[in-house]
């Protein structure tokens, strides 16, 4: 216990603040790509890239109108468009072939939508302004609200997609889709209709997280990366396909990872996520955060 | 034999399928009259889920013609054949696990042009046929035994109000007192003029729940008869069933 009397009590809180937040960031990038898994078994490489042009969506409708909200609301509608285009052109001819060509097939597109970006943008990272500069003190910091906000819209995005799978009729035939696409075609839900908005939501929200985080990093052409690969590890861990478990998932990394980084540097801290994905792939590869299957 | 009514409500017209390099069905006809019962006997492995499978839009057959109402459905999607008001109950019953007994209902429910005073008056229709579903209206589909998951496939099937139920080996494992319930849902669906296309192993029940009688054999119909000639002589069910 002595290592713990170490860290002082205060940034031990601040990291679990910290914690949480990149948690509900990471939650909402991962939960759309869980989505897409879940319901068609198609690992979406192409997410981290979705995410990237969100953010640069934001960067051109913030610098036209001004108004963050509305470059939110914006990015989310156009990556959804973006990612149902994808989908019907790219992805709907292989389903059902072997699960490589559809990680080939958005692997393509994201290095397409790399290059676009860094083509279209150039390699400056542009910058979004957030909605609130306001400041509260934690202790010797003065937090930022603005990192607040982003938990908690993230929290009701996510929130407003659990409802709507929970209790709409459209949510039913996702949930019934995802369990027995072909049981699902036999009631008459149509089930090519059903993917397609399903990959558009999950693209949505990839956009409307590149929006809110932004403000925090700076927009370029790579930003996707990090992100792709982290809630890739969260998903794993999470259980391939499974909402909730992706959700705690990325909080508890992100908060191993924000404790971890009061005794090393950040950049060493990631080791941590990669130490739970190697254990949770040998000893419970199926998931940390579902029941045991039977 | 008794005479085939004018216009049949479904068509099936020398369908061929094949799975891999293997011939499952090698020009299967049939006809099913509107309210009419209909069995498909036959040896494990002659096509007759593939049949079923066929009709319900779920396997497209290479050759030959599904026709419902008159209308050509052979390459039709699942999903709006099942609009159509064909009714698909499947060997293994394929309940939605995670979804409610509720939730399992309205996948076939929430449709356009269904009315909430619609929707509860089928709902109250199949609670009222199978009690033990209102009982467990709450309970994932997963967490009922097997009788009980049959009947929600069969109640399932009945959400979309069609004018025909596909039904594979309804009675497949269950218990006696389940299987006279199975056979009195036939009977009701009969009496309400829903045309049943019945897939089973146990023949007697077939014969008494069906007017008529296809025998498949390798993919074809070899025989084709009223329910009662097969009952009054059963050498022919002897020759093709080996019972």
């Amino acid at each position: 216990m002595q290592f713990l009397h170490a860290i002082p009590l205060d940034q031990l809180l601040i990291q679990t603040i910290n914690g949480i937040v990149t948690g509900m960031i990471l939650a909402l990038v991962a939960s759309g790509l869980t989505l897409i898994f879940g319901i068609m078994d198609v690992v979406n490489f192409a997410h981290g890239e979705l995410f990237m042009l969100g953010a640069y969506v934001g960067v051109i409708v913030l610098a036209a109108t001004g108004d963050f909200w509305i470059a939110l609301a914006a990015a989310s509608l156009v990556i959804a468009l973006l990612g149902a285009a994808i989908y019907l052109t790219t992805l709907r001819p292989l389903l059902g072939r072997d699960p490589l060509t559809t990680i080939l097939a958005t692997f393509g597109v994201s290095l397409v939508l790399q290059n676009y970006a860094l083509w279209q943008f150039g390699p400056v990272a542009r910058k979004i302004q957030e909605p609130f500069t306001g400041h509260f003190t934690l202790f010797y910091l003065d937090y930022p609200w603005y990192r607040l906000v982003i938990a908690l819209l993230s929290a009701a995005i996510i929130g407003a997609l659990w409802l709507f799978l929970k209790f709409g009729t459209y949510g039913i035939w996702i949930r019934a889709t995802t369990q027995d696409r072909v049981m699902a075609q036999a009631m008459g839900i149509p089930v090519p209709w059903v993917l397609t908005v399903v990959f558009a939501i999950g693209a949505g929200m990839a956009g409307a997280s590149g929006v809110l985080f932004g403000p925090l990093v700076g927009v370029n052409h790579a930003m996707g990366l990090d992100w792709i690969l982290k809630a890739f590890i969260v998903v794993v861990v999470g259980g391939m396909g499974n909402l909730a478990g992706s959700i705690a998932a990325s909080i508890f990394i992100s908060l191993l990872e924000a404790y971890a980084s009061l005794w090393v540097s950040p950049a060493q801290a990631v080791i941590v996520s990669f130490v739970v994905l190697i254990l949770t792939l040998l000893l419970r590869p199926t998931g940390l955060f579902v029941p045991t299957p039977k | 034999m008794s005479p085939i009514p004018p216009a049949p409500l479904l068509e099936v017209d020398e369908i061929h399928t094949y799975y891999g390099k293997s011939h499952i069905l090698d020009g299967v006809s049939l006809e099913v009259a509107r309210g009419e019962v209909v069995g498909l006997l036959g040896r494990n492995g002659v096509g007759k889920s593939t049949t079923l499978k066929a009709v319900a839009g779920l396997v497209h057959p290479s050759r030959g013609e599904v026709r419902f109402e008159g209308r050509q459905i052979t390459r039709s999607p699942a999903h709006q054949v099942a609009r159509l008001g064909i009714g698909y109950v499947p060997e293994d019953r394929r309940i939605f696990r995670l979804l409610t007994v509720v939730e399992n209902l309205r996948t076939g429910l929430d449709r356009r042009g269904v009315t909430a005073a619609k929707k509860k008056e089928l709902l109250e229709r199949v609670y009222e046929y199978f009690p033990v579903l209102a009982e467990r209206r709450g309970q994932a589909g997963g967490t009922l035994s097997g009788g009980e998951q049959q009947m929600l496939a069969i109640a399932r099937a009945m959400m979309l109000e069609p004018k025909i139920i596909l039904l594979d080996e309804p009675t497949e494992g269950l218990m006696p007192r389940m299987v006279s319930q199975i056979r009195e849902i036939i009977d009701v669906l009969h009496r309400d003029s829903v045309a049943v296309l019945l897939v089973e192993q146990n023949v007697p029940l077939t014969l008494e729940a069906s007017q008529r009688i296809y025998i498949l054999e390798k993919g074809v119909v070899r025989h084709h008869a009223p329910a009662a000639e097969l009952q009054a002589n059963d050498a022919v069910i002897h020759q093709y069933m080996g019972v």
